[in-house]
């Protein structure tokens, strides 16, 4: 075992992606000299060359386009989006081309592209630095989309979109790319957690709380702070969220029968809701109180003065379980 | 010449001593006479001539059946080419086997001439499928109905040649992406000619201006010749008369060498009419002049060649005889191939979305293949 930051077990991630294929790519803004402003691929040019680590011009639509393009030829590009905010450019060809490629061409054309995108807030940053965009893409078909939320499953993870024969949007929770944990760097990605599963974080017995990336540690935490006042949370890291792992899902809030559903990303329309539509719909009879979600705001992202009040926190979690016992 | 995937200048001279301003390339006038050109000389054999004339005719056949097709409900949509044979056959010809193509979706005379039968073509629009044929087995990748996406494509795949070390050599091998004058307003377009200029991309960058955006001018696109775009980007930009057959193939041929040779991109301009509305569902007096396609006309891309053939001597009666019965023929076939198509199976709405299972998809598909059996159990009562 290692400890590593979860940037870094990214970069071990990859480093194995691309000495275990050379079909393998990296490629966006300033990933290859500068390491990438996160330093998630520090290093990389310097050991896989220019042609394989490739610093892009600064074009979203472009490098996602390109990498399709890469991707028809033979390889198997791993696009990075610098931030959240700036995916927009690339949407179209994300949404139109990247996702539908394959349905086009009835199941001869494959895109194995990843494209990792840092996101959530937390980080004190400026406008379009902070957003979790995810539920865009989990309504796209044709797209899986998944985030880790730890450097074991960074490191895990990160290897198994690169494998994926389907374009993977791979989220990082920027927030989280300082926290160390320990990584067995030796253990091939075939014993890993399938990428299409969820993980059961904390087992519990007296509510089920769903959460993916930044709010995993969040709700880890919160589990901790629940059981010194004699609750019993169940924490679950959805991993993928498209597709979404319902059977682990379900079996948890059958048991349980309290769910709450914790992401960043502002609840109208976010993936909480569907979550909370499918648990009603096949938990209906074991249901205690009805699905909660804890999340950001119907607004755009506040300054970053505002940010802690706009985030979930171990308290709002906390606050959600207990509501869900006064029914 | 070394290919420098990183996209380090390869070429000393990136214009490759374009001047400013080029004249249209043009080998045979609209009148049917054949002119030299002192960049592009051509030889080319009276077969040769021959064939194109009949790629002409029997691509124009095809896009006059479908529209045909479409009038009488069988096709939900179609986008003529009408007035654009010359650039599509042209260009289409001057590619090697072994090049790629990334077309839009009115690229039927580059299908033509890729080998694809027009019946997938068929399929698109009458809604059977999204495309669906196999574009590694002609070269041709699907029709791009989004403007200018394919246009990445064709230069992210350019890239993915160069690192093959496909390029330079006997057997390098070249992209070209179609694109309209419309298409060149779009972000997509522009971003594709930074990538391959600075990447240095085996891509050849052919732009049919057919001077209509479905309603919009030219002149609301540009304020520039486009050709001349390429230039601000560091590649050579050229005009051709994209009503010309041989002006199309002689250009296109010469640029497609220069990309597989490693002189990295080009830029053709083709300058023709779209003599048709933009698709079926369009109606192009609404927005243009009746005497503007009159004007055209005199330039069409087929009975120019026609007449250089005739006066030249080179083919008689009995060949333009044998064309236009061959024609009736592709007419005939593609029409009852289109009657026959049988519509797909529903639940194939749910196939090939993902490579790898996917649980919540199957579980859709699943119960929604009940609820279609539940009528036939319904029926069978």
């Amino acid at each position: 075992m290692t400890t590593l930051t979860l940037s870094r077990a990214l970069n071990e991630g990859l480093r194995k992606a691309l000495e275990n294929d050379p079909k393998v790519l990296i490629m966006g803004e300033d990933v290859g000299k500068l390491g990438g402003v996160f330093r998630v691929t520090d290093g990389l040019q310097k050991d896989f060359g220019e042609a394989r680590v490739v610093d892009t011009p600064l074009a979203e639509s472009g490098i996602v386009g390109t990498a399709i393009g890469l991707a028809l030829r033979g390889y198997r590009p791993v696009c990075e989006i610098q931030f959240d905010g700036f995916v927009f450019p690339a949407f179209d060809q994300i949404t139109t081309q990247l996702a539908k490629m394959r349905y086009r061409s009835l199941g001869q054309l494959s895109l194995p592209v990843v494209i990792r995108i840092p996101c959530g807030g937390g980080i004190g940053a400026v406008e379009h630095h902070s957003e979790s965009p995810e539920a865009l893409f989990t309504h796209t078909g044709g797209l899986r989309v998944v985030a880790c939320g730890d450097p074991a499953d960074a490191f895990a993870m990160i290897q198994l979109a690169v494998n994926s024969d389907d374009p993977v949007l791979f989220f990082e929770p920027k927030r989280r790319y300082w926290e160390k944990a320990d990584v067995n760097l030796a253990g091939g990605v075939a014993a890993a957690l399938p990428l299409s599963q969820a993980k059961t974080l904390v087992s519990g017995t007296d509510a089920t709380v769903l959460c993916y990336g930044p709010m995993v540690r969040t709700c880890a935490e919160a589990a901790i702070a629940a059981a010194k006042e004699g609750r019993s949370i169940e924490v679950i890291d959805l991993r993928s969220l498209s597709p979404l792992d319902t059977e682990t899902i379900f079996e948890s809030v059958r048991r349980t029968g309290r769910c709450v559903v914790v992401h960043e990303a502002p609840v109208t329309g976010g993936l909480s809701a569907e979550i909370a539509a499918r648990v009603t719909e096949e938990c209906f009879y074991r249901l205690e109180a009805p699905v909660l979600r804890v999340g950001g705001f119907s607004t755009p992202y506040p300054p970053s003065k505002l940010e802690e009040y706009y985030l979930p926190d171990l308290d709002r979690v906390l606050d959600a379980v207990d509501r869900t016992f006064a029914y | 010449m070394t290919v420098n995937v990183a996209g380090r200048a390869a070429s000393a001279d990136p214009l490759r001593g374009q001047p400013e301003s080029a004249e249209l390339i043009q080998l045979l006038t609209p009148e049917g006479e054949r002119v030299e050109h002192p960049d592009y000389p051509l030889e080319i054999s009276v077969d040769e001539l021959k064939a194109l004339y009949r790629d002409l005719v029997l691509v124009r056949r095809i896009d006059f059946e479908a529209i045909a097709l479409q009038r009488q409900g069988e096709l939900g949509i179609w986008a003529s080419l009408l007035g654009q044979e010359a650039a599509q056959v042209g260009s289409g010809r001057a590619l090697e086997p072994r090049d790629m193509a990334f077309p839009t979706y009115r690229e039927h005379g580059v299908a033509w001439c890729r080998g694809l039968d027009p019946v997938r073509l068929l399929e698109l629009f009458r809604g059977v499928s999204h495309g669906g044929w196999d574009p590694k087995a002609h070269n041709f990748h699907l029709y791009t109905i989004v403007i200018g996406s394919q246009t990445l494509h064709a230069t992210g795949y350019a890239m993915g040649i160069q690192r093959d070390g496909a390029v330079g050599g006997e057997d390098g091998e070249a992209v070209i992406a179609y694109f309209g004058d419309g298409a060149t307003s779009q972000g997509d377009v522009n971003e594709a000619f930074i990538w391959a200029s600075v990447t240095n991309a085996p891509i050849v960058f052919f732009c049919q201006n057919n001077q209509w955006a479905i309603s919009e001018p030219l002149e609301r696109q540009s304020r520039t010749p486009l050709y001349r775009r390429a230039h601000g980007f560091g590649f050579p930009g050229l005009r051709v008369d994209g009503n010309d057959v041989l002006a199309c193939l002689a250009v296109t041929r010469k640029a497609m060498q220069a990309a597989r040779e490693g002189q990295g991109p080009t830029m053709i301009e083709a300058f023709t009419y779209r003599m048709g509305a933009h698709t079926t569902t369009d109606d192009p007096t609404r927005y243009r002049l009746a005497a503007e396609l009159e004007t055209w006309k005199l330039k069409d891309p087929i009975e120019r060649v026609k007449a250089y053939l005739v006066r030249s001597e080179m083919a008689d009666e009995k060949f333009f005889e044998g064309v236009d019965a061959e024609a009736a023929e592709v007419g005939t076939r593609i029409r009852k191939a289109c009657l026959e198509m049988p519509d797909p199976e529903p639940l194939r709405i749910f196939e090939n979305v993902y490579a790898e299972p996917n649980a919540m998809l199957e579980n859709e598909r699943d119960q929604y293949a009940a609820y279609l059996e539940s009528f036939e159990t319904e029926e069978a009562r």
